[in-house]
């Protein structure tokens, strides 16, 4: 069957910010249709409330709207753009939802919207486990026994029927929040009290726990001619009980005979068709007893999901843009395979290597919560790699993963485990937490058997005598006693086990680089195999490699002049999606101006590691070793070829590819110098320049020790900001207001080295201890090599960030001034910020423009460069300077239309500004400066701790969000309230504000609090607040008393109804309470603010923990009650001349 | 290397060498006793995409006189189990993989591969870059090779490898099929329906499928029409096998002699004898289908099915005639005939060349097990 030529408009949903569970691969998979839809000629609408991705990007869409995806704006959206049909399969569990919404709310039926990729009945069977479950019984597949609760005494009736151990799940939830396994009737009802309170409809599953047993995935396509195929089978290392977002996982599967997949491929595909996804990828997990072989299914998502990305990646079929094409009227057998070309989509991919998936955590950022894993998602990011066999593959994946360590042990962070006796350490692996794969290896090492290891762990014995492998290949290095021991054959051997050069060196004692320069004397150098999903039998078109030890090479010579692009990683708080988006737009641009780009990055995740965004790619660690060695590969590639290599993009995946510039040599990094980087870093350096410019800075100095800190304190008074002279991604800040803190935090710092003994292992900077070590200890000592920067912190400052370009002849880009809404000391990346800027005078924008391009000329920058601001009654103080890409490119892009990361990295390879302007890159009418045309946009961050209940939710210097979105309006607070809707924070349009405010913010404060009254709000407030608001005019209508008056260590949780003279935790749980404003106290764990904030985090009541928040919310409240919901695409925004529709240039005449 | 193991080499014949160590029935006291015992081992090297099932493949009496190299890496993780054997030994002449798996994990294994391949006297040859080989067959056709251990008692020297890989004939036009057929016929399964099953290397899954409704004899493949008609079948069932299909002109001769007397239904080399019965040809692909992911189209309708293949020949289309025979079945990578029948309403017969009774591989086609059935059933007086 063709494309459907019934359907003119697809409308398609994306994923929103990224959030634990719902990373970029939503980006990727979403990127990928709308393309494919846009190739078939179809019109595509997007709604994507996330303005990092790049199927934002207004070229990726006809009509882009970045609004928040809330069924309300939706059919506004509908209301414009009269598509015919709905894709939401590649949006996540986000879309699915809204497009459930949609369709039982009627919006979709009276729009004559068509429903594409998955029906609401299929998502309602799959997505209800218990209709899930009847369905599977139907079919004969067996499922764990289980029951579904609504309330608590259902629930408990149905543990007393099953028996525990028991796996609770709530149902419509993503990527398993609230999800557990209770081993004793206690445990249970109060896991169940919290499943409850975490489902949308109030609904839990409860089943018999197969913790322990093998778990597997399968990924299935099927179209409406019920052609239907596995694209991949998933083994998880990690047994049953582990979520598998957070498991290491293996493609294909290692353990399974012919028989027992053939079986579960039946199995699938039986799922699939009587759950009636008729076009589409869907992910079925399936567990299986080790003793017996006994087969139970688990769950199934109809849509493209995470393991869909894997899988893709894992392969080379794409499952997203198939599952688009699909989607609109396409048969498997109509599509080619991209790979080959020249055979069909219609097959099962083989694969001839082994790839493995390990996630990364942030366990640091959120001190209090355990470094345990289970079965709800924990994981900010994940890292995977290609190799020939399994420990290739592991050793390369936690390389990859960039937390410090060279492999699987051999390696300085090794020793944290030696302090442990063998039956702690095998107690210790027991446990799944992110260090088992190194507890795992050190048993085997000291001599604990494969049996024993895999009765306690649950691991497999296969993938335990594949780590032995690692081990007994380790003993060989450090038998040949040296360098000059290892000839050509113990080099090969090392090397196929995935032993870097870092590790080799570790167990020699000798430094990596002498390892290379032996290694390379020996002739052995890695090939680069082909990802081409057939194993080799027909010829691949696409150059998507990976490095190994065997004895053929498949990179192919090349002519054209060639641009390497290092990635970004693993996605990580501070490092995500933003730089993935600025690599493939330097990648896009560098390929229309003619050149052959290669992308080098790690992420399975990512739109950079979709085949085709580049000439080529290589997924591979961003190590020293592993990116010279593609640097030697295309270096050879070009010289046979008869082309040449232009340079290195370091400068656009965050501190990554950054760290790796001044190893790669100077001539091949492309813009900035390493030298001009370093300058911006070295403290000293970056003073005299400043001072140089005449441009402030805060006060401050550098301390090696306690004495030197107070002594710079003395000179400059409290508060202060200390902070590690190298600080990564803006981690492990502090704001001290006293000398108590600076004792701590200079003790923390100083006392980093003792921390691992008998308190974790320590590897991934947290471990069980939880926090004990603060989060500047973690960013490793102080010496004098290593001396904190103690700066006096600028209370009530307006922090300012500014984007820019600079390019070779001399001209600077203003691409964006951001006024942050909270005021400085909060990261910026959990800050909200706004372009244009509300509050800043003219005169002030206008300092910082000049203090920009000073800066920039003075760094001699050619590319990006990201400067921060304070602004303190008037006076623009610089904070720091980055010429490098920032997290807010692809949102200044969004806000202003220059695509800044592709004038960037057009720029680095020699552009100027003018001749891109004359090209038409940046719009014409950018002189200077670029402008949002009347519009403002605001972003929002995405903070994840409704995944870390007990961790407080106030703001600090730390960054720990994981993503973002963007309000978009004509009026501050319209874009305000749209930018906290798209985060999930519906502000309220009425009811009762409770306030709580530090006596310094009290003053601040009192403007708000008379705004809500003005709006017609209730205000409830803490005794002393409520007095100061009474005492200045405002009306308070009750005082609330202190929490947990009654006693401490009562939890947050759904209470009892509250009576009079409740505290604020019962006021919140029982929905009494619509908005919260609540302002720290100063520095440090205050009870009841904590518990009020976690309260609030807990229960979805929206909580402002800033004076400045709480006027834009007031400002968003009136704007929403003043003004019809409007929405508006990008393309409107960014280029008003060029809309097509009519009526769309009439409204927006009425705006305007 | 651990220093137990052996050095090994593989060589092509047209001189191409790969590294390796040695396993299996290769190396110090690990003589070969096939066919030729005191000699490198030889035979025509195919890959095998499959990523599971190397028990089957290598019990699959169609790898006689081939040397199997098995394009996934990691062979042999879940041991041998004398349940997934698909013939009572190997057939082949030897194994080459990537990385042989230590220690199996699996509730049913009873063996590791290296003992299994020992117990029966395969060699093989392990840590071998079996995608630079594959990638080489790919251009180069399949070839002849010899594999031997170069270090230790009963070593060879790479000489010695060449030119036993120059030596060795492979499989065009030889007759392969009278070295693997069952000595003797036998009957197994007690089903309602008498179908009389040509072993020409039978695999077991297919006595699977046509037991679930019939009582199979199982006859040699010397066997002539006469005797099998006087068995009063319901059916003849024409196994898959080894070789050349044009060097058994004495089987399409029984072939010809049963059709239009009862109903046929063959299996990929039953396939080629069939469609040869008919009038057909066939040839030699490059390097052949053999794994478990071919999409073949039934042009008759219904989906496309995910087939295990096996096969080095293929039936030549253009050599059919239209008025008796029609193709059915094409795979959807390249285009080859993937099963046929016959046209004549008087001539009940049909065929495919993929394995429809998998063993390894998916049971998208299991169904054609319940064709042949209704094709009996109707001819049933």
């Amino acid at each position: 069957m063709p494309r459907r030529d019934d359907i003119h408009t697809v409308l398609v949903l994306g994923s929103g910010p990224i959030v634990i569970g719902q990373a970029c691969e939503f980006d990727y998979s979403g990127t990928q249709a709308c393309r494919v839809l846009r190739q078939e000629g179809y019109r595509v609408v997007l709604v994507n409330s996330n303005p990092a991705t790049i199927m934002t990007d207004p070229d990726f869409a006809d009509r882009t709207y970045v609004e928040p995806l809330d069924p309300d704006v939706v059919e506004a959206v509908i209301e414009r753009e009269h598509p015919q049909a709905l894709l939401a399969t590649l949006g996540g569990q986000t879309a699915l939802n809204l497009a459930t919404r949609l369709s039982e709310r009627g919006t979709l039926e009276q729009h004559g919207v068509e429903l594409i990729g998955a029906n609401a009945r299929a998502i309602r069977t799959a997505e209800d486990r218990q209709a899930f479950k009847a369905a599977m019984t139907e079919i004969g597949l067996s499922v764990p026994a289980s029951g579904i609760a609504h309330d608590l005494e259902e629930a408990l009736g149905i543990a007393e029927a099953i028996g525990e151990p028991l796996i609770l799940r709530p149902s419509f939830i993503l990527g398993g929040k609230g999800t557990g396994i209770a081993e004793n009737r206690a445990q249970f009802a109060r896991m169940a009290r919290v499943a409850l309170a975490a489902s949308p409809i109030s609904e839990v599953l409860i089943e018999r726990s197969i913790k322990g047993w093998k778990e597997y995935e399968l990924e299935v396509m099927r179209d409406r001619d019920d052609n239907a195929v596995v694209v991949c089978s998933i083994e998880n290392l990690d047994p049953m009980g582990v979520h598998t977002g957070d498991s290491i996982t293996v493609a294909p599967a290692q353990t399974l005979s012919d028989v027992e997949y053939q079986r579960m491929r039946d199995a699938a595909f039986a799922c699939i068709r009587r759950i009636g996804v008729e076009t589409g990828g869907s992910n079925i997990q399936f567990a299986v007893d080790p003793g017996t072989g006994d087969m139970v299914i688990i769950e199934m998502n109809p849509r493209v999901s995470r393991s869909s990305a894997l899988a893709s990646k894992a392969t080379g079929f794409p499952i997203a843009k198939i599952a688009a094409r699909l989607a609109v009227g396409y048969t498997l057998p109509e599509i080619a395979n991209d790979i080959t070309r020249r055979t069909p989509a219609c097959f099962e991919p083989t694969i001839d290597y082994v790839v493995t998936k390990i996630p990364r955590w942030a366990f640091e950022k959120f001190p209090g919560t355990p470094a345990v894993l289970g079965t709800a998602m924990q994981s900010v990011g994940e890292a995977m790699a290609i190799g020939r066999t399994f420990p290739e593959s592991l050793q390369k994946a936690l390389r990859s993963l960039e937390h410090g360590r060279a492999g699987l042990n051999a390696d300085p962070g090794e020793g944290l485990l030696d302090s442990l006796d063998d039956r702690e350490l095998v107690h210790r692996a027991s446990v799944p937490t992110p260090d088992r794969p190194y507890q795992l290896e050190s048993a085997l090492r000291r001599g604990v058997t494969v049996e024993h290891l895999a009765r306690e762990t649950g691991v497999d014995p296969w993938f335990l005598d594949q780590i032995a492998r690692i081990v007994a290949g380790r003993e060989r290095i450090v038998a040949a006693g040296g360098l000059a021991g290892l000839d050509r054959a113990a080099w090969r051997e090392a090397k196929r086990l995935g032993f870097s050069d870092a590790q080799v060196g570790f167990l020699l004692g000798e430094p990596e680089a002498r390892v290379r320069e032996a290694r390379l004397a020996a002739g052995v150098r890695p090939v680069f195999k082909t990802v081409d999903t057939c194993g080799a039998e027909f010829d691949a078109e696409t150059p998507y490699h990976y490095s190994t030890w065997e004895e053929e090479d498949e990179v192919r010579p090349s002519g054209a002049p060639r641009v390497i692009i290092l990635g970004a990683g693993p996605n990580r708080i501070g490092q995500g999606i933003e730089f993935d988006y600025c690599c493939v737009h330097a990648s896009f641009a560098l390929r229309e101006a003619g050149f052959e780009t290669v992308m080098v990055n790690c992420n399975p995740e990512t739109v950079s590691t979709d085949y085709d965004t580049s000439d080529r790619l290589y997924f591979e660690p961003l190590t020293e070793e592993d990116v010279l060695a593609v640097i030697d590969a295309e270096r050879r590639a070009a010289a046979e070829g008869g082309g040449r290599l232009a340079g290195v993009v370091v400068s656009l995946g965050g501190q990554t590819p950054l760290k790796l510039a001044s190893r790669l040599g100077p001539e091949l990094v492309l813009g900035t110098s390493p030298e001009a980087i370093d300058l911006a870093e070295d403290r000293r350096r970056w003073s005299d320049l400043c001072a140089r410019l005449a441009i402030p800075q805060p006060a401050g100095g550098t301390a090696a020790t306690l004495a030197e800190a107070r002594e710079v304190v003395e000179r400059i008074g409290y508060p202060v900001l200390v902070r590690p002279s190298y600080v990564l991604g803006g981690r492990a800040m502090e704001i001290v207001y006293d000398d108590e803190g600076l004792v701590r935090a200079l003790a923390e710092l100083a006392g980093f080295g003792g921390v691992a003994a008998g308190a974790g292992t320590g590897t991934w900077g947290q471990s069980p201890e939880g926090g004990a070590a603060g989060s500047l200890g973690r960013e490793g000592g102080l010496s004098a090599e290593r001396p904190v920067l103690v700066d006096r912190f600028l209370e009530d400052a307006i922090e300012v960030d500014v984007d820019a370009i600079r390019d070779g002849a001399g001209e600077v880009l203003i691409g964006g001034v951001m006024e942050h809404v909270e005021e400085a000391g909060v990261h910026s990346g959990d800050s909200a910020c706004v372009i244009p800027p509300p509050t800043l005078t003219s005169s002030a924008v206008e300092v910082i423009e000049g203090y920009t391009r000073a800066i920039a000329e003075a760094l001699d920058v050619k590319g990006l460069v990201n400067v921060q601001y304070a602004v303190k009654q008037g006076q623009v103080f610089v904070i720091e300077a980055n010429p490098r890409a920032s997290r807010t490119v692809p949102f200044v892009a969004k806000a202003t239309g220059v695509p800044l990361a592709k004038v960037a990295a057009r720029v680095m390879v020699g552009a100027t500004l003018a001749e891109l302007r004359a090209e038409g890159l940046v719009p014409p009418e950018v002189d200077g400066r670029a402008t949002t045309g009347g519009y403002v946009s605001v972003k929002e961050a995405v903070l994840p701790f409704n995944r870390f209940p007990d961790v407080d939710t106030l703001l600090g210097p730390e960054m720990r969000s994981t993503g973002e979105v963007m309000g978009l309006d004509r009026r501050f607070g319209s874009a305000f309230a749209k930018s906290q809707l798209a985060a999930g924070w519906r502000l309220p349009t009425e009811g009762t504000v409770f306030f709580s405010l530090a006596d310094r913010d009290k003053r601040a404060g009192l403007g708000a609090a008379a705004r809500f009254v003005e709006l017609g709000f209730r205000l409830v407030a803490t005794a002393g607040t409520a007095r100061f608001l009474r005492d200045n005019g405002v009306p308070v209508e009750a005082e609330v008393a202190k929490v947990g008056a009654d006693g401490d260590g009562a939890e947050p949780g759904p209470g009892p109804a509250s009576g009079p003279g409740a505290d604020a935790v019962e006021l919140i749980a029982t929905g009494q309470v619509d908005l919260v404003v609540n302002t720290p106290r100063g520095r440090g764990p205050r009870a009841d603010g904590a518990r009020i904030r976690t309260a609030c985090s807990f229960h979805g009541v929206p909580c402002l923990t800033t004076v400045a928040a709480a006027r834009a919310a007031a400002a968003g409240i009136a704007d929403q009650a003043r003004h019809p919901l409007s929405v508006y695409s990008l393309q409107e925004l960014h280029r008003p001349e060029q809309l097509e529709l009519p009526w769309e240039a009439a409204r927006l005449d009425v705006e305007a | 290397m651990t220093g137990a193991e052996v050095a090994a080499l593989l060589v092509l014949a047209d001189g191409t060498t790969f590294e390796g160590e040695a396993m299996g029935a290769l190396g110090a006291g690990r003589p070969v006793t096939g066919e030729r015992p005191g000699r490198p081992a030889t035979g025509e090297l195919v890959f095998n995409t499959a990523m599971t099932g190397y028990q089957e493949v290598l019990t699959d009496p169609s790898y006689a006189g081939q040397v199997v190299a098995f394009t996934y890496p990691h062979i042999g993780n879940y041991g041998t189990s004398s349940e997934d054997d698909e013939s009572p030994r190997p057939r082949c002449r030897g194994v080459v993989v990537r990385e042989l798996a230590r220690r199996p994990s699996s509730w049913r294994a009873s063996e590791d591969l290296d003992s299994f391949l020992r117990r029966h006297g395969v060699p093989g040859i392990t840590g071998v870059d079996t995608r630079r080989l594959t990638r080489h067959l790919r251009s180069h056709g399949a070839l002849p090779c010899a594999l031997g251990a170069i270090e230790g008692p009963g070593a060879f020297s790479p000489e010695d490898l060449a030119d036993a890989a120059a030596g060795e004939p492979g499989t065009t036009g030889a007759d392969m099929v009278s070295g693997v057929t069952t000595p003797a016929a036998y009957t197994v399964g007690d089903g309602p329906y008498r179908v009389v099953a040509y072993d020409l290397g039978l695999k077991v899954s297919q006595l699977r499928y046509l037991t679930a409704w019939a009582t199979v004899e199982v006859v040699p493949a010397g066997t002539d029409a006469g005797e099998v008609l006087g068995r009063r079948p319901d059916g003849v069932f024409l196994s898959n096998g080894p070789g050349d299909p044009a060097a058994l002109p004495w089987v399409v001769d029984t072939v010809k002699a049963l059709l239009g007397e009862v109903p046929v239904m063959g299996i990929c080399l039953g396939h080629q004898v069939l469609a040869t019965a008919l009038g057909g040809s066939t040839y030699k692909l490059p390097f052949g289908h053999h794994g478990g992911n071919h999409p073949v189209r039934d042009l008759e309708g219904g989906p496309v099915q995910i087939t295990s293949q096996n096969h080095n020949y293929a039936v030549d289309p253009a050599g059919l005639d239209p008025r008796r025979v029609a193709v059915t079945h094409v795979n959807l990578n390249d285009g080859v005939v993937e099963g046929l029948r016959s046209t004549d309403p008087g001539v009940p017969a049909f065929s495919v060349q993929y394995h429809p009774e998998a063993g390894p591989g998916p049971h998208d086609a299991t169904g054609l097990f319940e064709r042949f059935r209704r094709l009996v059933e109707d001819g049933r007086p």
